[in-house]
């Protein structure tokens, strides 16, 4: 870069902009409705939104409420949405949102209880975190012997960044699951399951796992892929519930329609090449015949409207998917 | 504009109108598509739960198998889009993935598949390589009175590392099509959320919940339909919608509606000229009367 150039950057870099932020306020002393407050400062280039809403409530509006700490995107206090979408204040560049957004909007985490402007009742969050037993369970910790718990070796490859999390809860506000079902654990609480149950030194892997496959466990995900999308640490959840669903089915914990969906989808494929959608529900609710029948008015009016194909095909190609699962059989 | 195209599992199975809607419209517009007439299942990120590997090579098939027709493919599912084009760009960036899945597919079917096809969904298609000005010149019907509340699904917009089309905090490839077909794009926040389809058979409850959350919120807003391009996400909105306005009603204070659900090609094909009839609407659970209604007052 040539000196002139390198001068122009920084100028670039320094150069002050004004901008609107928009706030989504609540204050329960005052008035039972959320309001708005607009607030207009200036940023340049390296300005997070953290540091701006910090220059408000220290210059502009001292009742601006919203939690913070370490700056840095450590302790994930600061978390907010922000034109709509869960985010770290402290990491967030003004410059980068508006280049993208055109707009600062910010507002509450999604699906939880607002306490005071940005500050939301996160007993929830911390209930579902103690729900998973946190911790590694061990008897050899417990009977105060001096056998500390060994470290892991080869940690990295084990937990899958399932142990990066910071428990700034955006996963859980971003969660469609836990959105529409408030018991379901949550994608943060299910990842570090995952964390302890891989660990060869906890000896709570076999409560651990019951735990997992009960209503509100891992079968309740839809695989959104929200919590990996607004994840700040790639912590990436629903890989992690994934992986708990594999080994759940692994060790024998199939009993339950879920476990069943993968299972006979598998099956279908396996012998098809394709899903049959006529098939796979049969196969998936036999045994539990309140929700078999529960299905079969759809199933009829499915059928009345064409949209129910023959039980059983052979598409083209099916030999040649036979011959791949056979492979993998070996 | 040539493709091979890969309608996937639903379209030829609970959602034949899909498929149906989408050979008059590419042929309306001039794309030439070739069906991979072996295509297989692309495993819809449910055998990955059981078996990574088999997923891979599940699609690793496809994708040979259109890169010896030395053709792109398309896509009309957001399902299969995600599974099979997130699937393909890994096996193009990790070439250890890719020979080790390159072995075991040869041995099995002789196939092998060197990294050199892009899977597209129709969305996308339209908008970047048809253009929305070639598009807006073939529309012979605009859908001016219609307002349209677009509903993506996950799989065609997270996660980023396998779909890369749109930003999933904001996406605007839906919106654009609307608006390119005359009609009024509806702003509201369930357009990027979950439809509810992967536990219908195995948590009802919550299934419900969202679908009645996503309908009485485009209701609410204004809109006239939805439009989607996954047929996974038509059938949870589509088949389980009068189940859902049951919960809603008895639950909360929502409106009660009646919303017709649109595939793309169904949207794109009333614009071009066809009738519902044409485009397999009479197959809906959901009457899409009201749309014709509004078009014919016109």
């Amino acid at each position: 870069m040539g000196e002139a150039s390198c001068w122009g950057f920084l100028a670039l870099a320094y150069t002050f902009v004004r901008t609107q932020i928009t706030v989504q306020r609540f204050n329960p002393d005052k008035s039972p409705e959320h309001f708005v407050s607009n607030y207009s400062i200036e940023y340049d280039r390296g300005t997070t939104l953290l540091s701006a809403l910090l220059n408000i409530k220290n210059q502009m509006d001292g009742t601006l409420t919203f939690r913070a700490s370490c700056r840095a995107a450590i302790c994930g206090s600061c978390l907010m949405q922000v034109n709509g979408v869960q985010k770290l204040a402290c990491r967030l560049s003004l410059h980068e949102e508006l280049e993208t957004r055109g707009k600062i909007h910010v507002a509450p985490m999604a699906n939880m209880l607002v306490i005071k402007d940005m500050v939301v009742e996160l007993a929830p969050f911390w209930k579902k975190i103690k729900a998973i037993t946190p911790y590694v369970v061990s008897t050899e910790q417990e009977v105060g012997a001096r056998h500390a718990v060994p470290a892991l070796q080869n940690i990295h490859e084990l937990l899958h960044n399932a142990d990066g999390c910071i428990m700034c809860s955006a996963c859980l506000s971003a969660c469609a699951t836990f959105e529409a079902s408030p018991n379901f654990l949550g994608p943060a609480a299910l990842a570090k399951a995952y964390r302890f149950v891989v660990d060869p030194r906890d000896e709570a892997r076999q409560s651990r796992l019951e735990l997992l496959q009960e209503d509100d466990g891992i079968w309740d995900c839809v695989r959104c892929n929200l919590c990996v999308s607004v994840c700040p640490k790639d912590v990436a959840p629903m890989e992690q519930i994934v992986r708990l669903r594999r080994l759940l089915i692994a060790e024998g914990f199939n009993e339950s329609v879920a476990a069943a969906h993968i299972i006979e989808f598998t099956k279908v494929v396996g012998e098809e090449g394709r899903l049959n959608e006529t098939r796979l529900p049969l196969l998936m609710l036999w045994g539990h015949w309140g929700k078999l029948l529960r299905m079969i008015p759809l199933g009829i009016k499915m059928f009345l409207h064409g949209k129910a194909p023959f039980p059983f095909q052979w598409p083209k190609g099916y030999k040649q998917v036979q011959a791949i699962f056979k492979s993998r059989n070996k | 504009m040539k493709y091979a195209y890969y309608p996937g599992c639903a379209a030829k199975g609970a959602t034949p109108e899909l498929h149906q809607a989408t050979l008059k419209v590419t042929e309306r517009l001039g794309i030439e598509i070739v069906e991979i007439d072996n295509f297989n299942c692309c495993g819809a990120g449910v055998i990955t739960e059981a078996d990574p590997d088999l997923a891979y090579l599940l699609n690793a098939k496809t994708l040979a198998t259109a890169e010896a027709m030395g053709l792109d493919i398309m896509t009309v599912c957001g399902t299969c889009q995600g599974t099979l084009g997130g699937m393909n760009k890994a096996l193009q960036k990790d070439e250890v993935l890719r020979n080790r899945i390159n072995t075991s597919l040869k041995e099995a079917t002789g196939l092998t598949y060197n990294g050199t096809v892009s899977v597209k969904h129709l969305q996308w298609i339209l908008v970047k390589d048809y253009g929305l000005e070639a598009l807006e010149r073939a529309v012979v019907r605009p859908l001016r009175k219609l307002a349209i509340a677009p509903f993506y699904g996950c799989y065609i917009l997270r996660p980023a590392s396998a779909t890369g089309f749109d930003n999933w905090e904001n996406p605007q490839s839906l919106e654009k099509l609307i608006k390119a077909l005359g009609a009024e794009p509806v702003a509201y926040d369930g357009r990027t959320k979950c439809c509810g389809f992967p536990v219908f058979l195995e948590k009802e409850e919550i299934a419900l919940e969202m679908v009645g959350s996503r309908v009485s919120e485009a209701s609410i807003k204004g809109a006239n339909a939805m439009v989607t391009p996954c047929p996974l996400c038509h059938m949870s909105l589509d088949i389980y919608q009068e189940r859902a306005e049951k919960k809603i009603e008895r639950e909360q204070d929502r409106v009660e509606t009646s919303m017709p659900i649109l595939h793309l090609p169904q949207l794109l094909g009333l614009a071009l000229g066809f009738t519902s009839k044409e485009l397999g609407m009479k197959r809906h659970f959901v009457s899409t009367a009201s749309i014709d209604d509004i078009l014919s007052v016109e």
